[in-house]
């Protein structure tokens, strides 16, 4: 229930405090105030306003309370008695934006800025957090503190980067919504697939970024790439809780609405004339979700687009995934030819999706030995389990 | 303040073109920090073999010949600057030489009052 206010409100008493880890306890402990409250009294009118308001009060307290150094009790005693600002106490846009680009400042350890903008401005208790990544609780509260108090104390400022910044300071927050999303999407570890909590948050943020920032193509970019992928969800995993490859799954169980939506979005950000990786990986995507059945890909146009995006980010994945592509438009063994430079990189070998997508080229062409190898090969650098299950019939098969 | 790391303690031989390309480079970054006007201080130091550590255990004054740390990179010297916040003080810090083949640390001062 206070999910929905708890960004606006941290970013609003963070302000006007200066000092995150207070303003998250203290709309913490609004919550919990409210929990108390609201069954007995009503929800207020405005649960925001209340929220924010209530949390500011508890931080002042505890400032005046504890006496911190005395210029911040100052400070904030002029904060208190200053009448509020025209939009009152509430958060203002830039309050928001101040917020998230401080979570995902690049200076903060990458695994921290994902758990402390799920903290922060997701709202998600330590032990969710903790639950999500698979790491104890106490590992992960270490965590949030550690990048709270390097935030406090390397000079990160709680503001909206000035221009000549925003460009790197965005492409590091979009990053971190990405890792939400993918963390959820294709769990790296555990037994369940599909970790939907996660996926939601991601969207969530994406769409509250497009929402703050409405002249940037690629948070819209990255809001159609989540949605498109995301509405594949509930085909993604068969009923044996298995992986379904994009080609067998089951089209109508696509969710239609996120995907036009998706869509949409898209042709918003195309518009703009400003083309950037989220965009293709979404002009990606809206190829396969446009398409009515597997057989009817445009592969020709997804290796076109992939070759574009090679462009933004040199990397094999990149590459092994144009080899996939290719293999489709042109044949297998086109391919295998790019699949095979790619595996000479002896770190790229040891990644498993490299040997699956090699072994399923060998397949098309009938090399079955070869094809079997290679699976044994992804079997061996230890995948997922769902994948790992997906691997060992795939063995049977062949 | 940024510390310096370099890659390798060994400078180029006064009077050959690498130094005199090395001065450049940090001529000219440095230059750059003064005309923006956050440049307070820099020196570089000498090599780490001229280096002694101090601590102080129980009352006792331990000294030991060599940096405080065994690293693969050796601090080398220190640039101050006066920065509105992290952002600028990277992109300041990655403007320096040094950055390309060493590493430049960026820790904030804190400033105590004069009594």
């Amino acid at each position: 229930m206070f999910r929905a206010h708890w960004w606006a409100a941290v970013a609003a008493v963070t302000r006007q405090v200066g000092d995150l880890e207070m303003a998250e306890d203290a709309v913490q402990e609004a919550c919990t105030a409210a929990l108390a409250q609201w069954p007995a009294e009503g929800v207020p009118a405005n649960p925001r306003t209340w929220l924010t308001g209530t949390a500011r009060h508890k931080a002042l307290d505890r400032i005046r309370r504890e006496r911190l150094r005395a210029s911040k009790e100052a400070e904030a005693m002029r904060e208190a008695s200053a009448p509020p600002p025209p939009g009152g106490w509430s958060a203002s846009t830039d309050d928001e934006l101040a917020l998230i680009f401080t979570c995902c400042h690049p200076a903060l350890d990458l695994a921290a800025r994902v758990a402390l903008t799920l903290r922060a401005v997701c709202g998600l208790t330590t032990a969710e957090i903790a639950a999500a990544f698979l790491v104890p609780e106490p590992t992960m509260a270490q965590r949030l503190v550690r990048a709270k108090r390097k935030i406090s104390q390397a000079g990160i400022t709680f503001r909206v980067p000035r221009p000549g910044y925003l460009p790197a300071r965005l492409d590091a927050v979009l990053r971190v919504v990405y890792l939400v999303f993918t963390e959820g999407h294709q769990a790296s570890s555990g037994e369940t697939l599909v970790r939907g909590e996660l996926c939601d948050q991601a969207v969530r943020l994406a769409r509250a970024l497009v929402t703050l920032l409405p002249g940037e193509p690629e948070a819209m970019g990255l809001l159609a790439l989540l949605l498109l992928t995301d509405a594949r969800r509930a085909a993604r995993t068969g009923p044996d809780g298995l992986l379904v490859v994009l080609e067998q799954q089951d089209r109508t169980r696509w969710n239609a609405s996120m995907i036009a939506e998706g869509e949409a979005v898209l042709e918003r950000a195309l518009r703009q004339g400003r083309p950037g990786p989220y965009q293709l990986h979404a002009a990606i995507a809206a190829c396969h979700s446009g398409a009515p059945s597997a057989a009817a890909t445009d592969w020709r146009e997804i290796a076109l687009l992939y070759s574009e995006l090679v462009r933004y980010e040199p990397t094999a994945v990149v590459e092994a995934n144009r080899a996939v592509a290719v293999a489709m438009s042109e044949g297998p063994a086109a391919g295998l030819v790019i699949l095979d430079a790619i595996g000479k990189d002896p770190q790229l070998a040891r990644w498993p999706q490299l040997h699956i997508a090699r072994a399923e080229l060998l397949r098309r062409l009938g090399r079955r030995q070869e094809a079997a190898a290679a699976v044994r090969e992804a079997l061996a650098l230890e995948p997922p389990a769902p994948e790992r299950e997906f691997l060992v019939r795939r063995l049977g098969e062949l | 303040m940024f510390l310096l790391y370099g890659a390798s303690e060994r400078l180029p031989e006064p009077g050959t073109g690498e130094y005199q390309q090395m001065l450049e480079s940090w001529n000219s970054a440095t230059e750059a920090m003064r005309a923006a006007g956050v440049l307070i201080d820099c020196a570089p130091l000498q090599p780490s073999s001229a280096s002694t550590t101090v601590r102080v255990r129980g009352g006792e004054t331990l000294l030991t010949d060599g940096p405080a740390a065994e690293i693969k990179e050796q601090f080398g010297g220190f640039t101050l600057v006066e920065c509105t916040d992290l952002d600028e003080a990277l992109k300041w810090a990655a403007s320096l030489p040094v950055a390309v083949d060493g590493s430049v640390e960026i820790r904030p001062v804190i400033q105590v009052a004069a009594s």
